[in-house]
């Protein structure tokens, strides 16, 4: 049964954010018997009550706190106060995500060593390689269920897969399938078999997809050892004399302050949240904000190089029916300076629903140009790049000189402009994507612009040196033993693949080395 | 109800007949409603100008052309501007002005009284970037596509959980490939 814990218990880890990295991170640690409150700022939603509508399942898990936007990205015109989609609910992204698991390269952990000096770029090699990962990677991919690991069969390929394997193959392309997906194909782990409902991010009703809220969460409350408290926004962390942190400050779902004490604090609120709380927490100590002696909180912010392909073709696709993502091409993923630019990409189907097509295919597009795009719905057929982008040190999460949240902290400012390694990626992801549709006969396709951002990366990064980053290969951060970052501002560069995976595999192995702390007493 | 093809002199303001679109709906202005002949259905106005309404209409067709949709959800997605501009005197004057504005670039006949879409669309080209376009734009994004009974029109199906998914209802039922 999940053990409510006091307030002024100084004994438990506090994990804040219930999603990818911190919903397993408590799991992990409630099975060892360590004693586990997560703090989670939105409220708790189970999957029977998810809503197969994209604008109304929006408004019932999407994270619509205000937030603002700078910098040369197009989204910051096109959706000025919602930089990125992130969800505000217990099981945070895992709920609306899509399910695409992917191991990251090899190459990909030695950006600098591979990619060489990229001007412009603040590019860094990971203190951990792809062999540090591989046993996390195996058991992350255990516990999500990932296809085509495990013995796990892969999905069954839907309409949208089809046009696009048929365009994969007639341009040579040899990997193309129907993807590692983080969603049973057959009933597995007490959860049945995908549907095809075609609703992935919305929240999957069947729950066939993994998220951690019907997953590790209640695993971890089983044991007695885990407390999620939903609708606990956490405003600050606070630390004693000698620089440990020793609890943080909410408010809980009455708004009313609370202050819940802490033996260690880990915090995994996503890219913009992470960083935002850790400005927040600055204290005559710390003046420019906790675990920040190298300057680089809220640096680095990544998002992926993205775009999209759509297609219209003269007979109908019906694209949006079954799963949203399952299916990928992986030729591009290599690291190929031929190209023009450095580091890869996936391409990756993807459908959505009419009225997301309509907000997001040329976001401010008016006229027939447009809409005879749409008129075309049913005969559309679409996909998603996802590429590895430059870290660069002025995108970056900041907190805005004036404007406040109700709980009067300031709100983040998310700032972000395309590297030019960025830009011709995209442009040769934009070429192939198109390529593959018109080797099928489409009859008109369409290079679609980045939406808000759905990876975020990169803002506490991980380096080998205190100077370079925030956090060391375990997570902890550099300045401070017992506060860690358990979410994907860890990563040190984005690589070409879907991060959830390495989030996952990152927070599994991050247990094992705060288990050991606790028990050496070190921290 | 009057039918009236052509606005001359003589005529009373609320019997004006909006020409509509292309597609040939009429619009007609009765009291302070906006009705439609063809596809019976009136929208009462509350706030603004039943007039003002009825070009609201067209310029919604105008920046979202789909021949294959009735007036009705054009109508139906800028009523919210007549229920904004009740409780907010700024947006009323916004869509006033703005609506008064295209009428007065329009020339004599006024927006509506400009037959073909090219006329209009060039007009609306003028004045995209304003705040009044942008507000109408932006409003219909959600306001046209997010209606559910638009979505059969364009073949978009909804919900599905209910009905039990795809898996036996042709999530991989391509033939042509
Ligand atoms: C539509 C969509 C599709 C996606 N598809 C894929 C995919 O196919 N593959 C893939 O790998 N990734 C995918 N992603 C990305 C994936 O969801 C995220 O990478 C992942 O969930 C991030 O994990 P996280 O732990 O960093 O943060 P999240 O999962 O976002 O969890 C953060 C949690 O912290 C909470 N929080 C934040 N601040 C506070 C605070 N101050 N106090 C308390 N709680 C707080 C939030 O409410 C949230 O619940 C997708 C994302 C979206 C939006
Ligand atoms: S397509 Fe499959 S995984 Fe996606 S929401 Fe439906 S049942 Fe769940």
């Amino acid at each position: 049964m999940p053990a409510p814990y006091a307030l002024n218990d100084d004994s438990v880890v506090v994990i804040i954010g219930s999603g990818a990295g911190g919903g397993t991170l408590g799991n992990e640690l409630a099975q060892k018997g360590i004693d586990v409150v997560i703090l989670e700022a939105g409220p708790r939603i189970e999957y029977e009550d998810f809503i197969n509508d994209e604008w109304d399942s929006f408004s019932q898990l999407a994270w619509l706190d205000n937030r603002t936007t700078g910098g040369g990205w197009r989204v910051h015109k096109d959706f000025p106060n919602l930089p990125a989609w992130i969800v505000k609910a217990v099981g945070g992204t895992t709920t609306h995500w899509a399910g695409a698991s992917l191991r990251f390269q090899e190459h990909e952990f030695k950006g600098l060593t591979n990619y060489g000096k990229v001007e412009g770029a603040n590019l860094l090699d990971w203190p951990i390689t792809l062999a540090d990962l591989e046993p996390y990677y195996a058991k992350a991919e255990d516990k999500m269920g990932v296809t085509r690991t495990n013995g796990i069969e892969g999905l069954p390929g839907n309409n949208n897969f089809k046009v696009f394997k048929a365009g994969a193959d007639k341009l040579g392309y040899k990997e193309c399938h129907t993807g590692n997906m983080a969603i049973n194909s057959a009933d597995r782990d007490g959860r049945m078999g995908c549907q095809q409902t075609g609703f992935c991010f919305q929240g999957c009703k069947w729950g066939a997809k993994w998220s951690t809220l019907y997953t590790e969460i209640p695993k971890g409350e089983a044991t007695g050892k885990l407390e999620v408290r939903p609708s606990s926004h956490v405003l600050k962390i606070e630390h004693d004399d000698s620089g440990k942190v020793t609890s943080v400050v909410y408010a809980d779902k009455d708004g009313k302050q609370q202050s819940q004490k802490a033996r260690i604090v880990c915090v995994a609120g996503n890219s913009i949240e992470s960083p935002r709380l850790l400005l927040n927490s600055a204290s005559s100590k710390f003046p420019d904000g906790l675990a920040n002696s190298s300057g680089q909180v809220g640096k680095n912010y990544m998002r992926h190089t993205t775009g999209s392909v759509y297609a219209i073709f003269d007979k109908p696709v019906h694209f949006w029916r079954g799963t949203t993502m399952a299916g990928i091409v992986r030729d591009e993923a290599k690291h190929d300076p031929s190209r023009g630019f450095v580091g890869g990409y996936e391409l990756e189907t993807l459908a959505l629903g009419l009225p997301f097509m309509a907000a997001f295919l040329d976001p401010g597009g008016w006229g027939r140009s447009f809409t005879t795009a749409l008129d075309h719905y049913d005969k559309m057929a679409g996909m998603w790049i996802v590429g590895e982008d430059m870290p660069q040190e002025q995108n970056a999460v900041k907190l805005h000189g004036e404007l406040k949240d109700k709980y009067g902290m300031p709100i983040p400012d998310v700032w972000f402009t395309d590297h030019p390694n960025d830009v011709a990626m995209r442009n040769h992801a934009y070429k192939q994507g198109m390529a593959m549709y018109d080797a099928v006969g489409a009859t008109r396709s369409f290079p679609t612009p980045p939406y808000p951002s759905t990876h975020n990366l990169g803002t506490n990064r991980m380096s080998e040196k205190a100077s370079d980053g925030v956090v060391n290969k375990w997570g902890q951060t550099h300045d401070i033993k017992n506060l860690f970052v358990s979410d994907g501002s860890q990563f040190t560069t984005g690589a070409a693949e879907n991060p959830t995976l390495t989030i996952v595999t990152l927070a599994i192995r991050q247990a094992d080395y705060i288990a050991e702390q606790m028990s050496a007493k070190s921290i | 109800m009057v039918t009236i093809y052509q606005g001359r002199p003589g005529l009373t303001r609320r019997e004006l007949l909006k020409r509509g679109s292309a597609a040939g709906a009429l619009l007609i202005i009765s009291g302070s409603a906006v009705l439609s002949t063809s596809e019976a259905w009136g929208l009462e106005s509350t706030a603004l100008k039943p007039e003002t309404i009825a070009t609201l209409i067209q310029l919604a067709r105008d920046i979202y052309p789909h021949d294959q949709v009735p007036d009705k959800y054009y109508a139906i997605a800028i009523k919210s501007h007549d229920e904004q501009a009740g409780k907010d005197a700024a947006h009323k004057e916004l869509i006033e002005k703005g609506i008064a504005d295209l009428d007065q670039k329009s020339g004599a006949g006024g927006y509506t009284g400009l037959g073909w879409e090219d006329e209009r669309v060039a007009i609306l080209r003028q004045i995209e970037d304003t705040p009044f376009f942008q507000a109408i734009r932006g409003s219909l994004v959600v306001g046209l596509y997010n209606q559910k009974e638009v979505w059969p029109i364009f073949g978009y199906e909804g919900e599905s959980y209910s009905k039990g998914g795809y898996i036996a209802r042709g999530f991989d039922d391509i033939e042509w490939l």
